[in-house]
């Protein structure tokens, strides 16, 4: 009772996701400071073997629901067993990553417990929390940090009153990271036939198409990303052409791609992917608030822009004041030449 | 015939174009100073609705949506495009609502209107990105939900099939009827406003709907009905590091270039 539950998405090869890994490691961290067990509850279709490979990021127990019918993920069958699991375990915690599937599945949850759900949070703390028009107090609340409103104000949610306390983050945002190799916990099965013979029939899958995943910018060592500033899609181009020179891979801005310049998988920041490369080249990016969430733990960032004033150049290792499409085939041409 | 249609849409501030002047100095938000515009989803939400109605003649289209008096813009709008009817639920028991609350109003409203056969809404609204309120209306009124919705492939009087994304593709799902559908900026841009349908309509008010009308439970709207709370607002201070700023010149560019190599960053 009353411990850290994360809910386990399944990749397409049944293992479980990078998201689900990454909220298990900071709920160990909120587990640990509470004081109470992290549970995970992994739902889907010959998932013993995923569910026990969660015990070396520290999960204590694992909820295992494993059903043909769990498999893929639908809404309902999902709804139903993890509302009844949680109703049941009264977890003061509930993580959920900010994906198609958890952006689907939470609000429904919350909806239906009629408790707080806070979307896209960059942080996660526990800490005390006094209510300004009660006078209450209340200790150990989770501290749900998140940009809002445009990315100009950072905004912590907390949610004193209801539990289970429910929030969703973005893949990439936490860090993944094994808590102990020889850690072991046990696999508590769910039992699901009640809840899947109602829920099993109002949707159907008729058919899936799998994309091959051809742009992952997550795990690049060095990123060019290009903003609003460059201009067109066809300025756009450089980058890519500067990339393949310097074996980078390239990202966007949200404004970049709103504006048709490249695709939606690009995009960094607090709606898109978190990055950490070693160098995080910034081309005509002015550095929205929202942007920077996603790539200011990167080790060196160079800025080019004509705005001397551009907020990224704050947070930049090296800002080149200039127009990205003379700056950067002037850099190509030195870096060619240095190579020699 | 009767196919009741009915569109969640919200009239938000247009956060993609904030100006200088959109905080006051004391870091609060200065709405009056932002734009308003049709929630970009909701009007993919809305043509959706609308090639339903086009595809089985006698469904109706409502628009439901909840802000100040000003929101009735939307509603007209939305007439205009081929809605055939809508209102605002307005009232100062509603404001500070978070998602639960707002989903909670919105669905007790759906109610009044008796047997609906299709509600559809935008992903998520511009200004909060957080895609919640859908798939809680959806949970409200014991229905189905399809979220991520990118094309209407096929529509009866029992059933819908949609072509919906995925983290990693697309899945082709059909659902029993009644449901709820989410639309992402995917969809098929909305049909524009038509000139005899503005000048037929331009002098129908947009009734305003307040709580007392949605058989309510008082506690469960706006701010009181809201388990989240804004504990701490911040404005963002920009994290400050030594920036070694950079004519473009070739000997400038020369020396970083030199630099990132011998470090092994490049």
């Amino acid at each position: 009772m009353n411990n850290v539950l994360v809910y386990c998405e399944l990749s397409e090869k049944n293992t479980i996701a990078d998201i689900s890994l990454e909220l298990c490691t900071k709920g160990r961290q909120l587990a640990t400071r509470l004081g109470c067990r992290l549970q995970a509850a992994v739902l889907g279709s010959n998932v013993k073997a995923a569910a026990e490979s969660l015990y070396p990021y520290g999960v204590d127990d694992v909820f295992l629901a494993d059903d043909p019918r769990l498999s893929p993920y639908r809404t309902l069958p999902h709804f139903d067993v993890l509302s009844k699991l949680i109703r049941k375990e009264q977890p003061q915690i509930v993580l959920f990553g900010a994906s198609s599937v958890g952006r689907d599945l939470a609000p429904r949850i919350a909806s239906s417990l009629r408790c707080g759900l806070t979307a896209d949070c960059t942080q996660l703390e526990i800490g005390p929390h006094d209510d300004p028009k009660t006078g209450k107090h209340y200790e150990d609340v989770l501290m749900q940090i998140r940009p809002a409103f445009g990315g100009n104000i950072i905004a912590t949610i907390v949610c004193p009153e209801t539990r289970p306390q429910m929030a969703t983050v973005r893949e990439g945002v936490m860090k993944k990271e094994i808590f102990d190799p020889a850690h072991k916990g046990t696999i508590v099965p769910v039992a699901v036939e009640a809840s899947l013979a109602a829920a099993d029939q109002a949707v159907q899958i008729l058919s899936r198409e799998i994309e091959e995943q051809k742009i992952d910018i997550k795990g690049a060592q060095i990123i060019v990303a290009g903003g609003y500033g460059m201009g067109s899609k066809e300025n756009f181009q450089l980058l890519h052409q500067f990339a393949r020179l310097i074996g980078a891979s390239v990202g966007a801005t949200r404004a970049a791609v709103d504006a048709g310049f490249t695709e939606a998988d690009r995009q960094i920041g607090q709606t898109g992917v978190t990055v950490r490369p070693k160098l995080y080249i910034a081309c005509g990016i002015s550095g929205a608030v929202q942007h920077r969430a996603g790539m200011e733990q990167s080790a060196k960032i160079i800025s080019i822009n004509t705005d001397p004033e551009a907020p990224i150049n704050a947070i930049a290792d090296y800002t080149i004041v200039g127009d990205v499409m003379t700056v950067i085939p002037q850099f190509m041409a030195c870096y060619k030449n240095n190579l020699k | 015939m009767s196919f009741k249609i009915v569109v969640l849409a919200k009239q938000v501030p247009d956060t993609h174009n904030v100006g200088a002047d959109a905080m006051n100095p004391d870091g609060t938000v200065n709405r009056a100073a932002l734009p308003v515009v049709f929630n970009p989803e909701d009007l993919k939400a809305l043509e959706m609705a609308l090639r339903v109605k086009d595809q089985l003649p006698g469904a109706t289209v409502t628009v439901v949506t909840m802000g100040p008096p000003r929101a009735a813009e939307i509603v007209k709008d939305a007439r205009n495009r081929g809605a055939d009817d809508g209102f605002v639920l307005s009232d100062m028991r509603f404001a500070g609502a978070d998602t639960l609350a707002t989903s909670y109003a919105i669905s007790q409203a759906v109610k009044m209107l008796g047997q609906v056969d299709l509600i559809f809404g935008g992903r998520q609204a511009i200004d909060g990105d957080t895609a919640q309120v859908g798939p809680q209306v959806a949970e409200k009124l014991d229905i189905p939900q399809v979220t991520y919705a990118e094309e209407l492939l096929a529509v009866d009087t029992k059933s819908i099939t949609i072509r919906r994304r995925l983290e990693h593709g697309t899945e082709c799902v059909k659902a029993q009827l009644p449901a709820l559908v989410t639309v992402t900026s995917a969809g098929a841009d909305c049909r524009f406003p038509n000139a005899h349908r503005m000048l037929r309509l331009a002098k129908d008010e947009v009734r305003m709907i307040n709580a007392d009308a949605i058989d309510a439970d008082m506690d469960r709207l706006g701010l009181k009905g809201s388990p989240t709370k804004v504990k701490k607002i911040e404005n963002v201070v920009l994290a400050h590091k030594e920036s070694v700023v950079l004519e473009p010149t070739e000997a400038a560019l020369n020396a970083l270039s030199a630099t990132l190599i011998q470090e092994h960053i490049l």
